[in-house]
């Protein structure tokens, strides 16, 4: 039988048929138990249990947190690493509490020749300031194989032989784990690895500035690494950081030039949680490097949580920490909190799940099908499913829409600590500069450019018009009248009306541009603006914005190209007019302000401050104000500089967004906290109430499949009937 | 043949140089090494120090192609396109900008990929070839005009409506199966169904209609009117010569396909969240990761030569006419 012969004797259609139809039938079958509904993505076994299943859209790029710096990354990181300190869950303003410290750090300022000062001497006279950490006792790592000992107390995987490794294709593959107490030196054993030029921290940079000895143990491994071209374990205890000591087991200090209060802040960032030196010795052995499994993808941490499923191109399971120390649901929030339910488990130990499987969701349909379908415990909202989701009454608030409410489904608003904005080059000719003519210019399109309409158009109304850098709930910005910037708005019947259009073209004709033409050479005025366009999507959105300039009569060119090429504009300074954004990193005024601030120029210092925007009074201010802490005395300077900045308007203000995140009825101790990413251990659910609506809301439903299936077979009736007849006849 | 297959591995290695260097061109246009060290580092807070550190412990601190500072040879192995393109040759991936090692990246990867693309190539052959059977069968009917015209609609629709259409009706409203995700093992065949299904309906269009006019054209030759004119049943003829004879083209249109069929498909990949590869070159172009995409490609090129060569070996085997030498 030829190769032909073969595959036409295979292909006996009826009999293939019935072979897959039951091979289907297996299949089906083998998926399912008599529990899960048919279209339920998780394994029978986890029926009812104590899990918490979210999802994600962006794989994270990094998880040493020595390196990771988005939210992607910090969603993971943050349930697994602890730095000292947390953001409390409830209270706001934002305020930072310990975590794994007794108590806030021991701040002491000192002179140049290291004699202690009173915490009220004025800034000048700061040389130095030293935060001493003091830890709790008892803190124990997660379970892992870096710090599994053998009898005789050495570390049974720090030294695998290749056969060893050959077995290895995740941590799981190890049989043995240990943990340790934390210390002291864990802490600055991560500060000494931002230090490190290999681990490419992105705040080095800025940590240079500050803590004493960084800059020079930075030069110091650059000469190690120089000299290790085998790439082996770098131990760095071995290299002194002269500003990072500890005093004692549980006692660290750190050292920084000047007094700079945001420092603490930091300290509640990942940068700063601590690394047993173990692990990096562990994750150093090159064979485990060619599996990935290395520091970035595998963490090591003291939280509530650890990683025990890593595939961030499918799923990422964090598991309870059976090792965590039980730290408490906070005691007190803000009052609204008690009747919000949200301090129902106070005293509590935490965290209430054990586990939280976050499955990888690129496309927005599927994930919020899934979450309607309540496979999904939380979910965001997309343009896409705002319509069926939230609807605005007439006083422009949001709610569910009567679909929502009828699942229990709750939603949770929040502004967010960020902006949005239209900057301008300050460097440019025509734009930029401090010339009254160039201001009133500015002035004018910011009035010009209504970006309430913007948010409703383009946000689905999921923003706050900015009055100014700072986002509402952050110390220095003010409410209602005293917050509204007074060359945009007025004050009108207790709200902020955006003025006149004709205020904007009476600012025109005194800038010399009455109409949009320049009355100097009569030309019509032409402004380029620099947009990153990724689709067809933003031409409605470029289209708005040239619409808005075009009420002055002024011709903006879009000069759209993809972000590298915006970059590299922003850092030449050759832009004109751009959109673009700032997250804070953390809930202080310095965070935004300094996105103005002379000396960060992007174009001249490589900075954040992208419009390039100096103003002597204004840096003056901010040299003032950045090292103060939260007095009125602050609130004062800021109030000058945000008056300076608005009149000048470097920037048209844009708008803070507003998340919107809706969550089930089953999902309990859900309050918007953007500062904090160790949410995920207040988090409670009740997976009996889940599973009961789950079964109600995925009931298989089977006749219109049988339906299909009778229409086929009588559709093809014919054809077999005509089939036989021309078979029954007699050839001609 | 085993000669010519040796001379065509050899044709393979100046095509892969070239395809290398054309995707080295085209990225480096689009992107520069800074623009790849910023998109590592990200873009808040960076130094310049730090973005020189990063190329120079990548390698993208040299020139891309050409190094008109060295001298001799060393103008061209002192370059990114010599020392990430030699081991390219040997199948060692390294390890992608991000730091992650790409061979086991592409191990884990490509099961996936086959999960779906395998049973979605079988099932449709055998609908394709069932339907484009029974339409021959009734050339010049009402069934074959409605089942052209039909085939016609069917691949005039977007494989997105497809995917969106069959996961709100499938899952949404009939709660079969379910919307997207994958497992491991047997967990898997759940999260398969309705991705096989959608991709075997979207392919129905053109794969009958490319059958149906191979199956014309064999039932209207010589050989076949011969088989009726012996009285055999119209099954017969259709199963045992126009199938038979049809195969070949069928066939050879199948194989160059086959190893492609480890890279995997973008669109149904990234709706059903499936981990395979078809999403991860466009992960790596979206994350400016140059070591992916630059594997991705080359691994792409020589999986396409590999199908054409088994094109021609599958020549020999479907039809005793055709050797190679």
């Amino acid at each position: 039988m030829n190769f032909m012969s073969r595959i036409s004797h295979l292909y006996n259609i009826p009999k293939f048929l019935s072979k897959l139809t039951l091979f289907s039938a297996i299949y089906l079958c083998s998926g399912f138990d008599g529990q899960a509904a048919w279209n339920d993505p998780y394994p029978p076994d986890e029926i009812g249990t104590n899990i918490l299943y979210l999802s994600f859209s962006e794989r994270p790029k990094h998880l040493d947190p020595a390196r990771a710096y988005s939210s992607d990354e910090y969603s993971f990181l943050g349930q697994i690493y602890e730095p000292p300190l947390q953001y409390h869950f409830l209270r706001r303003p934002y305020t930072l509490v310990p975590l794994t410290t007794n108590g806030t750090p021991i701040i002491r300022y000192l002179d140049e020749d290291e004699r202690e000062l009173n915490s009220d001497t004025s800034v000048e006279r700061i040389a130095f300031t030293v935060y001493e950490f003091s830890i709790k006792p008892g803190i124990e790592f997660q379970p892992h194989p870096a710090l599994a000992k053998d009898d005789s107390g050495a570390y049974r995987y720090h030294s695998l032989d290749v056969d060893e490794i050959n077995n290895v294709h995740s941590l799981r593959d190890f049989r043995y784990t240990g943990t340790r107490e934390l210390t002291a030196e864990d802490y600055v054993y991560q500060i000494k690895r931002l230090a490190d030029p290999k681990r490419h921290s992105p705040i080095a940079g800025v940590m240079a500035q500050y803590i004493v000895g960084f800059s020079e143990l930075i030069d110091a491994l650059e000469r190690v690494h120089t000299g290790n071209t085998k790439g082996s374990f770098v131990d760095l205890r071995e290299y002194p950081l002269k500003g990072v000591e500890t005093t004692d087991r549980y006692t660290y200090r750190i050292k920084i030039k000047n007094k700079y209060p945001q420092f603490l802040y930091w300290q509640a960032m990942l940068f700063f949680a601590p690394m047993p030196w173990e692990a990096e010795k562990f994750y150093s052995q090159s064979g485990l490097q060619k599996r990935n499994i290395t520091l970035d993808w595998y963490p090591i941490g003291t939280g509530p949580f650890f990683l025990t499923e890593n595939n961030p191109n499918l799923r990422m399971v964090l598991t309870r920490n059976p090792n965590f120390r039980g730290e408490t649901y906070p005691q007190y929030g803000e009052p609204e909190d008690k009747q919000s339910g949200l301090l129902k488990d106070a005293g509590k130990t935490l965290p209430f799940i054990d586990r939280a499987v976050y499955s990888l969701e690129k496309e927005s349909i599927p994930r919020w099908n899934k979450f309607l379908q309540g496979y999904y415990d939380n979910s965001g909202i997309t343009s896409d499913s705002f319509d069926q989701a939230v609807q605005f009454n007439s006083q422009g608030d949001a709610r569910l829409t009567e679909a929502m409410q009828e699942r229990g489904i709750k939603l949770s608003t929040a502004i967010q600590t960020s902006i949005y904005y239209m900057g301008f080059n300050m460097l440019d000719e025509v734009i930029g500069g401090n010339s009254e003519k160039s201001r009133k210019l500015r002035q004018a399109i910011s009035i010009a450019m209504d970006f309430e309409e913007f948010i409703s158009i383009f946000t689905n109304g999921r923003g706050l018009p900015a009055q100014g850098p700072i986002p509402p709930g952050i110390f220095g910005a003010h409410r209602d009248a005293m917050g509204i910037n007074p060359y945009v708005y007025d004050w009108v019947d207790g709200k902020a009306r955006r003025k006149p259009i004709e205020v904007a073209h009476q600012l025109m004709r005194d800038a010399g541009y009455e109409s949009g033409v320049d009355k100097e050479s009569g030309e019509p005025l032409s402004l380029h603006f620099e947009a990153v366009a990724r689709g067809p999507d933003d031409k409605a959105r470029l289209n708005w914005i040239r619409k808005q300039f075009d009420k002055l009569g002024i011709q903006l060119i879009v000069r759209a190209t993809d972000y590298n090429r915006f970059r590299e504009k922003m850092l030449k300074g050759t832009g004109e007019i751009f959109f673009w954004g700032w997250n804070a990193d953390y809930p202080d005024p310095e965070n935004f302000l300094f996105l103005l601030y002379g000396p960060n120029s992007k174009a001249i210092h490589n900075g954040e401050n992208a419009s390039n925007y100096q103003s002597s009074e204004f840096d003056d201010l901010f040299e003032q104000m950045k090292n103060m802490e939260n007095t009125p005395l602050r609130q004062s300077l800021i109030d000058r500089m945000v008056e300076i900045a608005r009149r000048d308007a470097p920037w048209i203000w844009g708008f803070h967004p507003m998340s919107f995140s809706l969550h089930h009825s089953w999902f309990h101790n859900v309050k918007p906290n953007l500062m904090a990413n160790n949410l995920l251990k207040y988090h409670r659910i009740d997976p009996v109430q889940r599973q009961s609506l789950r079964a109600s809301w995925n009931d298989p439903v089977w006749w219109p499949l049988a339906l299909f299936g009778g229409l086929v077979g009588l559709s093809i009736l014919p054809a077999i009937v005509s089939f036989r007849r021309r078979e029954r006849k007699a050839a001609l | 043949m085993t000669a010519y297959i040796i001379r065509r591995i050899f044709y393979a290695i100046p095509i892969l140089i070239g395809v290398n260097l054309i995707t080295f061109v085209l990225f480096f246009v689009v992107n520069t090494p800074d623009d790849i060290a910023r998109s590592q580092l990200g873009d808040r807070r960076i130094t310049t120090e730090a973005i020189e550190n990063w190329k120079h412990i990548h390698g993208y601190h040299k020139p891309v192609v050409y190094n008109g500072t060295e001298k001799g040879a060393r103008k061209i192995t002192e370059t990114i396109f010599y020392e990430k393109s030699l081991r390219l040759f040997a199948f060692d991936f390294g390890r992608s900008d991000s730091g992650r090692d790409i061979g086991h990246d592409i191990s884990q990867r490509m099961w996936p990929s086959l999960a779906i693309a395998v049973p979605t190539l079988l099932v449709g052959i055998l609908i394709n070839i069932t339907f484009a059977l029974t339409i021959a069968f009734f050339r010049a009917t009402y069934i074959d005009f409605w089942g052209v015209v039909l085939c016609v609609i069917l691949l005039s629709i977007s494989s997105l409506f497809y995917i969106i259409g069959g996961q709100f009706l499938l899952s949404k409203l009939l709660h079969l199966v379910p919307i997207s995700g994958y497992d491991t093992g047997l967990n898997a065949v759940k999260f398969l169904i309705l991705p096989v299904i959608i991709g075997v309906i979207g392919g129905i269009g053109a794969g009958t209609r490319w059958y149906r006019t191979i199956f014309l054209e064999e039932i209207e030759k010589d050989y076949v009117r011969m088989a009726r004119a012996k009285g055999l049943p119209e099954t017969q003829v259709l199963f045992g010569h126009v199938l038979r004879n049809a195969m070949i083209p069928i066939l050879t249109g199948i194989v160059v396909l086959l190893p492609l069929l480890f890279l995997g498909s973008l669109i149904t990949e990234s709706f059903f969240a499936i981990p395979g590869l078809g999403s991860y070159t466009i992960e790596g172009i979206q994350r400016q990761d140059f070591a992916i995409v630059r594997a991705m490609v080359f691994l792409g090129s020589v999986l396409y030569i590999i199908g054409l060569l088994l094109t021609d070996i599958s020549y020999t085997l479907a039809d005793p006419r055709v050797s190679l030498k």
